[in-house]
Parts: structure tokens; C-alpha cells; sequence
């Protein structure tokens, strides 16, 4: 649709006719379902589910980062007692076949197995695994398999990859290029010609690291031999797209794959592609006939599970006008998946979801391309994509300002898209739905007291320290179009998207609710309890939603899962359209009980009454019994079942493939925030001293859960700009393996968080919600351009990279004019500095 | 198979005896023994406290304590909190203050912070955070967290 028609199906406010009454419960902070068990222990984690005489397994992983395998030897692993059996390359080779892949070639020809097959591409790779009585024989067995390797040369820099006499890690596709491709959108050229100043960076780089769940993956598997069905007992946050990669590799139906979750300790995108493992899984489960049980080591998920995308940027260049207007930008971007892409090359299409910013940018112009090299997979992590774009658009902005001696702020509020220009079509066709950016910058600089910052900065001098104030701005964009998957590969059979939701009335009244979605944290049973009493008339206490995910429960469409910031659309929208279905449902059957039309009724207090005599009511403990247990007599035409499945689409269409040009989303939630950085003098040691983030992500369903998002979210960003780094040695081993080397914020390291929300509706969600877990990426940009801010005085140093732990802080005061001199300007009188 | 050792210990004020490998973490005897699995484990280094309990009082990572060294001693978990079905402070304020997400680091979270409130009634913030420091959790940025312990604090103070 086009931004005209899309606008004229917007109904103002006043207008709407919305089925949830004003005032209910809806936008409260009602307490939350999930708590009661998991305040106690009773909670249910994929690990906390044992079988009688179940093995577990242990994957032999590798330990070099390319290399060829010689020889796998399992017969010592074999005869300790209490080893059940094992699974090697050999046997998964034979058994499945390779995992799809998303990409055009080269990446299309990559091959993707359970188990590393002739050769392994990065330290950790499982080669074989072991099944035994104990985890800890299972480890003891894994001793005993040999494997013999013939090393390879290792590459793990994604520019070095490209270079022609680098190694290539998989020969099929003959090069390590996954996909690369071209976008040029608005006019470019043009707008180099009408710029009074080219701003040109020559390189930055945005860091790889992870969300690091505290649980870790895996699952028990069961397989029915009488059946052929396995059940995965599992914490995968994204079951769809799961069985579609499992399903075929294993050479069955998808209906032969159960996936079980309860509760799940985080995922944060890092447990979607579990595929390989539980494959290997239920290979075992099915050759030794018995269930296994999968649980990954910490140094495991670091070193072999998923990593964010590492994205450097080179030749960036900036058209500016004299009062700091900038025109859009060109890039040229090399994206580094790892050994394997498995959801990629998707995040060579998801940042085009945010492709301008913030910003009011028309000419962009963008030549990406994706690797592997010799290091973990990656897979989506929080932001996904679009993280290391924004994080690319805010520096562009910093050291615009930062060069022309622009204030930040005022270049941000020159350049944002204004609230009134809202449905605004960015250059590429993606419909920001609503917003104000400006009035939430300002909200977030009262926070922080930006009026006083001049005296803080002379304050913080007296004590030997330099004071810095970086502004983050970020949107998340959420419920994704897949159809922007053609993008990549037009011969994708993937576009728009749905999610499920069932509610029933059972036979004692009580609503039950099933989702298609996978929590991790996020509150569904209590959101979705709101929106459903709201629309009946009952309170929260009244309805029951099943805890977590069941394929069995048919309540799951193909994107099912719990990702890319959808639930408040798509599973909310999906409770919502199921709610009203048995809204209706309820009507209908009480106007043939109490001899009245569906419209003389209304549903409150936990009844169907009349509305002109509230006396004339059934409670819904009497619609429940009478269709389930007492229905003689009921009309034979009452179509009625009391168990209603809703399937929530949002309107999208198929982009323009040879344009690259569409809606890649559905809304777009915004985060700005802003950060206060002291710097040691001496050391480059520094602090947040001071920190607000404010979000608007439309109509908060529940204000508390939003706002422990934002915290989370934000946690996590500023544990990447300070700390968290997966660096690898030119041997390709990974330097942080575990929580002692990969430091995630503890109590002490989080300075405490000020918050500010404004509520702008978005007009294309069910509930005027958006999706808002991902928007944290805003803390590394402001944490980057706050750093910029306090070493300015020092001699304008340029932060280069994503990740500025204190020694990279010191190099940056010890040497400015190294990392100044990645940045020049072309004056278009011909000067140039 | 290696030769097995007894074990006898008090759990939530339960008596169990179980004959297990030397080399089997306390965490793993609570959890795939006795089937008490609301000790959970979150990384291989004893970083990350979810699995922290009460031994004979001691606050400890029950994963860096074999099983047979907790013999003839008392262990306190998370299931043990609740009395006749009400909550404990700290669980009341995890859950209204929001100071839990997904549930995985907050039992250890929780056992951590009873400590905490025994040593200082009134804890500031700055104590809390101290005390939490060998707690990881990657949900909620502590600032719920924090915000609860000040709470319970608050709760005690008047019960």
C-alpha cells in the first residue's frame, strides 16, 4: 500500500470503534501471571524435564578453527560402561540432508549438516556426540573419541576473506561470499552535487557480541517409534521457522516435530537456530531409542551457538549542507556471519527496515556483502540487524557534528523526521507509523539535567576527569515483513507474517487461553490476560493462559515464535481477534437461552446479560456447561463451539523487487537516550554517571513490563559498549569463552536508570501497540558518542569502533590524530581539511 | 563406574541420604536428585549465582561445593522459602516490584538477597548492589532487582 492509501485507512482516535472498553485493565500494571511459580522454584525449564533411563549427551566439538577431518574413532567412547551410543559426521551425512539455506549462491551451495561432515570451520564445532547415563560420563566418553584433524589455514577477518588468496571455508560455494548486493535509493549523485560539505569516514566497526542467556540451550527429546514423531522438550524461541529447517533435513513431515517450551531463562534471538543441535538430537533419541538430553556448557553457547553480527563500514561518505542538513550517505558494508549462515544472509535485508534512521535522508546508497570466516555462527540478537545500521547512523551524525562544530542535538532535531510528517515513507518504501523524536530527545536531556552541563563539565574538571554527553537515537522496528527476504532471494516463498492465539470457554467457565508465541520474560500470560478480560468482562483472575508453547495445541502458524519485537501486534492482535470470536460466540448462544438477539446482550461481570436487565444473565460457568454438557435441545444450526482459533495477518504487501523498495515492518517503537560519561584523565577509565532512556512504543499494554524491557535492553547495550566482546586470536580460538572473560554487568557495573515515555499510537497495530524489546542499542550509541563527547578536548578524537573498553579509551587520548585521521572533510569550494 | 560415597543432608529442613559420585556438584544433587530444580545453572565457572543457596547459613554457589561436602550440613533453597504457602518478603517484592523477567537467575537472586537482609536490615542501594554482585542477570538491569530488596527490607521492618 502507498503512504495516501495507507493514510486513509487510518481512523482518527475519536473515531474508532474499539471493542475494549476505555477503561479496563488494559494499559494497568496488573501483577504478573508468571511470577507465583518462578518467585518459588516451580518453574519449568527445559532442563528440569527427566526421563526414566534417559541419556545425555555430550558433543565432541573441535578444537581447531579449520581444519580437516581425517578420521573419527568412537570405539573406546563405546566400550566404557554406561555409554549408550554416539553419533559422528559419517552417520548424519547419510541419515538428513543438509539445512536449506536463505541465500542465493555463493551462499546457496553451502552445506550445513547437525554434525561437522570432512571438515570443521570453527573451534567448537560438534564433530560427533556421546550419549551415557550421567552428563558426567558422557563428558568422561567424549575423552575417548579420536579424532584425527589436518589443519587448515584460518581466516577470521571478514575483509581478509574477501581477499583473493584467502582460505575459503566452504568449497562448494567456491568463494566466501555469502551474499552481496547493491541498494541505491533517492539520488545520490544528486545529492553529492547540492552538498556544501562531504563528510567522508574511512572505517568503523560495529563488535560481535551476544545476549548471552543466562540458561543455556538444548532440550530432552523423546521419539515415538510407533508414531515416527519426536518431542522436543526444548527452550527454541522460534518453533515455525524451526521445523521448517528440521523437518526436511530429517526427511519427515512437520507434524513429526513436537516442540514442548515452558519456561525459557532468555533467549534474546540467540536460541533460533538450535537447529543443527537438535537434529543431532533426535538422531540419537531415535538410534539409541531413548530419550536424550541435550544441556549446553557455557563455554559452549560462547563459543559455538550464536553471536551478534559483526559488521565493519568502510567509505562512508556524507553529503552535508552548511547548516548541518545532511542529504543520506553511501556505505560500503562487510558483514561477517561466521562458518555458517543459517539465518543469514536475512541480516543483509533486516537493517533496510531502518535504512535512513531517525532522519529525514532521501539519497542512500549501500553495497554490502556478507562472509564467512572461521569463527561461531552468528544468529539474530537482540536489535538484529538493524542495531549495527543505527549504530552506523548515529556515528554518522556524532562526527558530522563533531567536524563541522555542530551541536549534536540541534543536528539531530534539523535532521529527525517530524511527528507531523507521520506515516512517513522512508527513501526505501518503509512506513515509519508514528512518533515524535524531538520531543522525547528533550524529555531525555531534562532527565539528565543537559541545561547544567557546561558547570558539571568544569565540576568534573576540577576532579581531573572529563565529562561527556552522547545521544542515542534508535527505532525498533517490529512484526517484519518477510517478504523482505525476497530481497535477498527472490526465489523465497516467504513473505508477510501471522501469529495464533485460541481462547475457549470450558465446561466449569474457565477461559483458556493458548498462544502461538514462545515467552522468554516478557509477560504473555499476564498481556494476554488483559487484552482477553477486557473484551469478556472478567478480570485477569478469570483467565488461564497456558504457560509457554505446545505444538500439539494447533495454536501456531509458519512465524511463530517470540522475536523481532511483534508480541504486542501479533500475539496480541491474534488473542484479540480469537477473544472476539467468542465474544460473539458467547452472545449468540445466550440470545437462544434467553430468547433475545445477540444484540439485546452484553458480556460483564462475568456474564452474558441483557443489556436493558442485568438481572437476566448467565453466568459463563452456564454457556460453558450448556454446550459442552447439557446442549439436548439447542437449535441444530447454532454454529457455535466456544473454542475459537484466530489467525492475525498484518496488511502486507510483496516488495518491489527490482526497486528493493516496500514495507519491511509494521511499526516502529522509538528510543532515545542519553548518557553522561566521566573519563579518567590518566587511565581512560571511565563511568556512566548519569543515564535516561526515554521509549514510545505506542499504547503500553502494561506500563511495568515496558519499562523492564527498556532497563534490560539497555543493560545489555551498555555491557556491549563497555565490555562484552567476543575477540579471536589469529588461530581462530575465541578469547572470552566463559563469564569470566566475557564480562556481562553485574549490580555494581549498572549506573542507576532514569526513564521517560511518551505514547504516540501506532495506526496499524491491533491495539495501537509496537513491538519494543530490541530497542537497547540505542546505550552503545550513546555510550559511544558520549566517550567522543568527554575526549574532544584532547584533540578530537573519531570512536571507530562499537565496543570501548578503558584501554581502547586510553589509545583514543594517547594517539587522537589516529583515529581523527579516518575522517576528513571536502569543503565544496575545493577546500578540503 | 567410579565408586560412590554417601551423602546425608538436610534440605528445607527434609533428611535425604543418597549414594552418588564423588565428583557430583551439590547443584546436581539438589537438582537431578532430589528433584529440586529451582537451583538452576547458568555458566561452568561459578560466576553467575543462579544457583546460590543456603548452606548451614552461609550463602554459597552450590556449584562449587561437591555434594558430599555439604554431609551432615543444612541446605536452605528457594523451595524452602515460602512458609504454609506465603511468600517470603523477598519473593513478594521480586514479584511486585517486577524485579524478575524470564525467572532464571531470581532464585539465586533471591537466596542472595536474604543474606543481605539479615546482615543489614536497612540496606541503601549501594549495599544492595554489593551484595548482588555475584548475581548475574541479563532480563531486567537490576534496577527492579535492587528496587525489590529495598522493598522487602521495607516489609520486614514492619512485620
Amino acid at each position: 500500500m502507498s503512504v495516501p492509501e495507507l493514510r486513509a485507512t487510518i481512523v482518527a482516535p475519536e473515531e474508532q470503534e474499539t471493542e475494549v472498553p476505555q477503561r479496563g485493565f488494559v494499559g494497568q500494571n496488573v501483577p504478573r501471571k508468571e511470577d507465583k511459580r518462578l518467585v518459588q522454584g516451580q518453574g519449568v525449564f527445559f532442563d528440569d524435564v527427566k526421563r526414566h533411563g534417559m541419556g545425555y549427551i555430550h558433543f565432541v566439538r573441535s578444537p581447531y578453527a579449520h581444519a580437516k577431518i581425517v578420521s573419527v574413532d568412537v570405539s573406546q567412547a563405546l566400550e566404557l560402561d554406561g555409554v549408550y551410543g554416539t553419533l559422528t559426521g559419517d552417520e548424519v551425512a547419510i541419515l538428513t540432508d543438509p539445512f536449506f539455506e536463505l541465500s542465493t549462491p555463493p551462499g546457496a551451495h553451502i552445506q550445513d549438516y547437525a554434525l561437522a561432515v570432512g571438515r570443521v570451520r570453527f573451534v567448537g564445532e560438534p564433530v560427533a556426540a556421546v550419549v551415557a547415563a550421567s552428563r558426567e560420563l558422557a563428558r568422561d566418553a567424549s575423552e575417548l573419541v579420536e579424532v584425527e584433524y589436518e589443519p587448515l589455514e584460518v581466516v577470521v577477518d571478514g575483509e581478509r576473506a574477501l581477499e583473493e588468496d584467502a582460505p575459503v571455508l566452504h568449497e562448494e560455494a567456491g568463494s566466501n561470499v555469502v551474499w552481496s548486493g547493491s541498494f541505491d535509493w533517492g539520488d545520490y549523485d544528486a545529492a553529492l552535487e547540492e552538498a556544501d560539505r562531504v563528510v567522508r569516514i574511512e572505517r568503523l566497526h560495529f563488535h560481535r557480541f551476544s545476549s548471552t542467556p543466562l540458561e543455556c540451550s538444548g532440550a530432552l527429546v523423546e521419539y515415538n517409534r510407533g508414531t515416527g514423531q519426536w518431542t522436543m522438550h526444548c527452550n527454541h524461541q522460534m518453533p515455525g521457522i524451526g521445523a521448517i529447517w528440521m523437518a526436511p533435513s530429517l526427511r519427515v513431515g512437520l507434524d513429526k516435530l513436537r516442540f514442548v517450551t515452558q519456561d525459557i531463562g532468555g533467549a534474546f534471538g540467540n536460541k533460533i537456530c538450535l537447529h543443527p543441535y537438535f537434529v543431532a538430537c533426535c538422531l540419537l533419541a531415535r538410534k539409541l531409542n531413548r530419550a536424550v538430553q541435550w544441556t549446553e556448557w557455557r563455554t559452549d553457547q560462547h563459543q559455538a551457538n550464536a553471536h551478534g553480527n559483526e559488521r565493519t563500514f568502510l567509505d562512508i561518505e556524507v553529503p552535508v549542507r552548511a547548516d548541518g542538513t545532511m542529504l543520506g550517505f553511501s556505505v560500503r558494508a562487510i558483514d561477517d556471519c561466521g562458518a555458517f549462515p543459517r539465518y543469514e544472509p536475512l541480516g543483509a535485508i533486516i537493517w533496510a527496515q531502518v535504512t535512513p534512521g531517525c532522519y529525514r535522508w532521501r539519497n542512500i546508497r549501500v553495497d554490502f556483502t556478507q562472509v564467512c570466516t572461521n569463527k561461531s555462527p552468528v544468529s539474530p540478537n537482540r536489535g538484529y540487524s538493524r542495531m549495527q545500521h543505527l549504530w552506523l547512523t548515529e556515528r554518522i551524525v556524532d562526527i558530522v557534528a563533531q567536524q563541522l562544530e555542530l551541536d549534536p542535538v540541534e543536528v539531530r532535531k534539523r535532521n529527525y523526521v517530524r511527528s507531523d510528517e507521520m506515516p512517513y515513507e522512508t527513501p526505501n518504501g518503509c512506513i515509519y507509523d508514528s512518533g515524535d523524536y524531538a520531543r522525547c530527545l528533550d524529555i531525555a536531556l531534562e532527565l539528565i539535567g543537559y541545561d547544567s552541563l557546561e558547570e558539571k563539565r568544569k565540576e568534573a574538571e576540577s576532579r581531573r576527569k572529563l565529562l561527556g554527553v552522547g545521544i542515542g537515537s534508535t527505532l525498533d522496528s517490529g512484526t517484519n515483513n518477510f517478504g523482505q527476504s525476497q530481497l535477498v532471494n527472490p526465489e523465497l516463498q516467504f513473505s508477510g507474517n501471522n501469529e495464533v492465539a485460541t481462547v475457549k470457554l470450558d465446561i466449569f467457565g474457565e477461559i483458556v487461553v493458548t498462544l502461538g508465541t514462545v515467552p522468554q520474560g516478557q509477560g504473555h500470560e499476564t498481556t494476554a490476560a488483559q487484552v482477553v478480560c477486557d473484551i469478556l468482562g472478567c478480570t485477569p483472575d478469570d483467565v488461564n493462559v497456558r504457560p509457554g508453547h505446545d505444538t500439539y495445541w494447533n495454536s501456531h502458524a509458519g512465524f511463530s515464535g517470540t522475536y523481532a519485537s511483534q508480541f504486542a501486534v501479533t500475539g496480541l492482535g491474534a488473542v484479540k481477534g480469537a477473544t472476539e470470536k467468542l465474544a460473539a460466540e458467547m452472545k449468540k448462544l445466550g440470545s437462544v437461552v434467553l430468547g433475545c438477539t445477540p444484540d439485546d446482550l452484553e458480556l460483564a461481570g462475568g456474564t452474558v446479560r441483557m443489556r436493558e436487565n442485568a438481572e437476566a444473565a448467565l453466568p459463563f460457568m452456564a454457556l460453558g456447561a450448556i454446550l459442552n454438557a447439557n446442549n439436548a435441545g439447542l437449535p441444530e444450526d447454532l454454529d457455535v463451539t466456544l473454542n475459537c482459533r484466530y489467525v492475525y495477518r498484518p496488511q502486507f504487501e510483496v516488495p518491489d523487487l527490482e526497486r528493493k523498495f516496500g514495507n519491511l515492518t509494521l511499526t516502529y517503537a522509538t528510543q532515545i537516550h542519553a548518557c553522561v560519561v566521566e573519563v579518567d584523565r590518566e587511565t581512560g577509565a571511565y563511568e556512566i554517571v548519569d543515564y535516561a532512556a526515554v521509549d514510545d512504543c505506542g499504547n503500553r499494554i502494561h506500563p511495568q513490563i515496558v519499562e523492564g524491557q527498556v532497563h534490560g535492553a539497555t543493560a545489555q547495550a551498555l555491557g556491549a559498549a563497555t565490555h562484552e566482546t567476543f575477540p579471536y586470536d589469529e588461530d581462530g580460538n575465541l578469547l572470552t569463552p566463559n563469564f569470566y572473560d566475557y564480562h556481562v554487568p553485574h549490580a555494581m557495573d549498572m549506573p542507576p536508570l532514569k526513564n521517560g515515555f511518551i505514547e504516540s499510537p501506532s495506526p496499524f497495530s491491533p491495539l495501537g501497540a509496537k513491538g519494543m524489546g530490541e530497542g537497547g542499542g540505542a546505550g552503545i550509541h550513546a555510550t559511544c558518542a558520549a566517550i567522543q563527547d568527554a575526549l574532544a578536548p584532547l584533540g578530537q578524537p573519531v570512536v571507530y569502533d562499537s565496543c570501548n573498553p578503558y584501554n581502547r579509551v586510553w589509545e583514543l587520548m594517547r594517539d587522537p590524530a589516529a583515529s581523527a585521521s579516518l575522517v576528513t572533510v571536502e569543503s565544496r569550494d575545493g577546500s578540503r581539511s | 563406574m567410579p565408586e560412590l560415597v554417601r551423602v546425608a543432608v538436610t534440605v528445607n529442613g527434609r533428611a535425604y541420604e543418597r549414594a552418588v559420585e564423588p565428583r557430583l556438584l551439590l547443584v546436581h544433587l539438589l537438582r537431578d536428585e532430589l528433584g529440586l530444580t529451582g537451583t538452576h545453572v547458568g555458566c561452568d565457572t561459578s560466576t553467575c549465582g543462579a544457583c546460590t543457596v543456603r548452606l548451614d547459613g552461609e550463602t554459597v554457589k552450590s556449584c562449587t561445593i561437591f555434594a558430599f561436602g555439604a554431609d551432615g550440613r543444612e541446605v536452605q533453597t528457594i523451595e524452602g522459602l515460602a512458609r504454609d504457602g506465603d511468600l517470603h518478603p523477598l519473593q513478594r517484592a521480586f514479584h511486585e516490584e517486577h524485579g524478575l523477567q524470564c525467572g532464571y537467575c531470581t532464585p539465586g537472586m533471591i537466596m542472595a538477597a536474604t543474606a543481605i537482609l539479615e546482615r543489614l536490615p536497612e540496606p541503601t542501594d549501594d549495599e544492595i548492589r554489593e551484595g548482588l554482585e555475584g548475581n548475574l542477570c541479563r532480563c531486567t538491569g537490576y534496577q527492579n532487582i535492587v528496587a525489590a530488596v529495598r522493598a522487602a527490607a521495607r516489609m520486614e521492618a514492619r512485620a
